[in-house]
């Protein structure tokens, strides 16, 4: 639904399948999400570095961007 | 390798014994079906598509969807963690739907984090801290016994309402005379 959704209305974006990582690399994600503030969950957005949004929340993603 | 009609039915019967219903946005549940079907396809069992898990089935047991944590999420918030199973209410409209909190332990996510599925699956115990607030609950028409936190919407055997649910306590009074 989100990638979806970030591609449908063209906001550059990348993502990460996670449950597709090594466990290092999981890991290593699981850190940094912990780091932000923030638990791991899917979907996690992470905008302009700063803003963290877990879940599909389409206003606060919205918002967040500025449109 | 199980389709995804059959993935949706199973989730279709189970709602249905439960009282609860499929997320009524087609292509959000069709996103859940696929993310399911994966998890099969990959693990073997039909794990949490909205969770990660570690792919070792003793690890995971508890978010095998329908997870330990989607009733007292339907109580609670109209819906599961993922939205799959929503309440009556929120079919209705009459309740929105929104991301709800993580209900599963954080030890439960760390232990499923950073490390590899082992081959050989061991029984280990497990600190159950959700179980702190869970009972047993018996049904008065058909005698089907239950323990969760509240005492199911509808019995899954013999679709009695939650009123006839009656609480189990367990006494350890010994009486000598």
């Amino acid at each position: 639904m989100t990638k979806a959704y970030l591609r449908d209305s063209d906001i550059a974006h990348e993502y990460i399948d996670v449950d597709k990582c090594t466990p290092e690399e999981r890991e290593t994600i699981h850190q940094d999400i912990k780091k932000r503030g923030s638990r791991l969950a899917f979907p996690t957005i992470i905008i302009d570095d700063k803003t963290i949004i877990t879940g599909f929340k389409k206003d606060e993603i919205k918002k967040a961007l500025g449109l | 390798m199980t389709s995804l009609e059959n993935i949706k039915r199973r989730a279709a019967n189970n709602a249905k014994k439960h009282g609860y219903f499929l997320n009524p946005d087609p292509d959000f549940l069709q996103n859940l079906i696929v993310g399911l079907k994966e998890n099969e396809d990959r693990y073997g069992f039909a794990s949490c598509p909205c969770r990660l898990a570690s792919g070792n089935f003793e690890w995971d047991r508890d978010i095998i969807c329908p997870c330990d944590y989607r009733d007292p999420d339907v109580e609670e918030f109209g819906q599961c963690f993922c939205a799959l199973y929503v309440s009556k209410d929120v079919v209705e409209g009459k309740r929105p739907m929104q991301p709800i909190p993580e209900r599963r332990p954080q030890e439960k996510i760390d232990r499923a984090m950073g490390k590899a599925p082992e081959k050989t699956v061991k029984s280990e115990a497990v600190s159950e801290t959700s179980d702190t607030n869970r009972k047993l609950f018996y049904c008065k028409v058909c005698g089907y016994v239950t323990f969760r936190e509240e005492p199911p919407h509808k019995c899954p055997i013999c679709q009695a309402k939650q009123e006839m649910f009656g609480e189990i306590v367990l006494g350890t009074d010994i009486q000598v005379r």
